[in-house]
């Protein structure tokens, strides 16, 4: 019972910021909306035995990745929203209904009859458990995470460099 | 603690999708533009976890969880290209405007 009460307020918490983030006019306001967003969604990796992807989600998403944007933003003098007129036009209205109607076709196809959650070792989330697999048998797609990360290295420096 | 069944969390990560969706085709601001697809990831990862208590096998339990660390790390180099692209494009051109922003060069 205290459960569904705690995630029937995430989710409304979640509901409300994901609108945020695109109703509102501010793209200051927008980021703090998917802060909150990414708070309510830890709380639920936690409901999901996810405790080490739930610490991860509060350190580099809403920490790291939130931070970037809002120094962007603010590097841009893009706070005001005067800069970027969001006029009213008739794809909105139209995109909202179609975006009505995605959630309807997404959330219908939950009904087809899922397996319930299995039983699961308590520890299933924790950093020892996903470094086991991470380091066995995902090591192949964890080195290549680390050529990724080089390549943006190598791309942000080439992006911000004002003459090649 | 199985509080709530699984296909309550889909339904939730089918709205922040959609969602995320609505925003990358309706806003202006391709910094915003971005923050939406930050948004449809996150479901995605939604999806992952909830997707992963299903499975009887440890080994697929936690392999959920290994995804979500790997789309978290495409998702941080994805936001460091991005955003420097964006100041390159406002440095060029003053305005970051998606709906001028038509040329592949000038």
């Amino acid at each position: 019972m205290f459960g569904q009460i705690l995630f029937i307020t995430m989710a409304l918490v979640i509901v409300v910021t994901s609108i945020g983030v695109v109703a509102v006019r501010n793209p200051v306001r927008s980021a703090l909306n998917l802060v909150a967003n990414f708070f309510a969604l830890a709380v639920l990796y936690l409901f999901l035995y996810a405790q080490f992807v739930a610490a991860v989600q509060i350190i580099v998403y809403a920490g790291a990745i939130m931070v970037l944007f809002l120094f962007t933003i603010m590097l841009l003098n893009l706070g005001s929203p005067s800069e970027l007129s969001e006029r009213g036009e008739i794809k909105r209205p139209v995109t909202w209904g179609l975006a009505l109607l995605f959630v309807i076709v997404l959330a219908g196809g939950v009904f087809v009859r899922l397996p319930e959650a299995q039983p699961t070792a308590d520890d299933l989330g924790t950093v020892q458990m996903v470094g086991k697999f991470l380091f066995t048998d995902w090591v192949y797609p964890f080195e290549l995470t680390s050529i990724l990360l080089l390549i943006a290295i190598v791309g942000a420096i080439v992006m911000a460099k004002r003459r090649l | 603690m199985d509080a709530v069944p699984i296909s309550w969390y889909l339904i939730l990560s089918a709205f922040m999708f959609a969602m995320g969706v609505t925003g990358v085709v309706i806003k202006r601001n391709p910094i915003v533009i971005f923050m939406c697809i930050e948004l449809m990831l996150n479901a995605a990862n939604l999806a992952f976890l909830a997707f992963a208590r299903q499975q009887a096998q440890l080994g697929a339990q936690v392999a959920g969880q290994v995804f979500v660390i790997l789309v978290m790390a495409v998702a941080a180099a994805e936001v460091a290209i991005g955003l420097g692209i964006i100041v390159a494009i406002y440095r060029l051109r003053d305005t970051i405007n998606v709906d001028e922003m038509n040329l592949l060069k000038f």
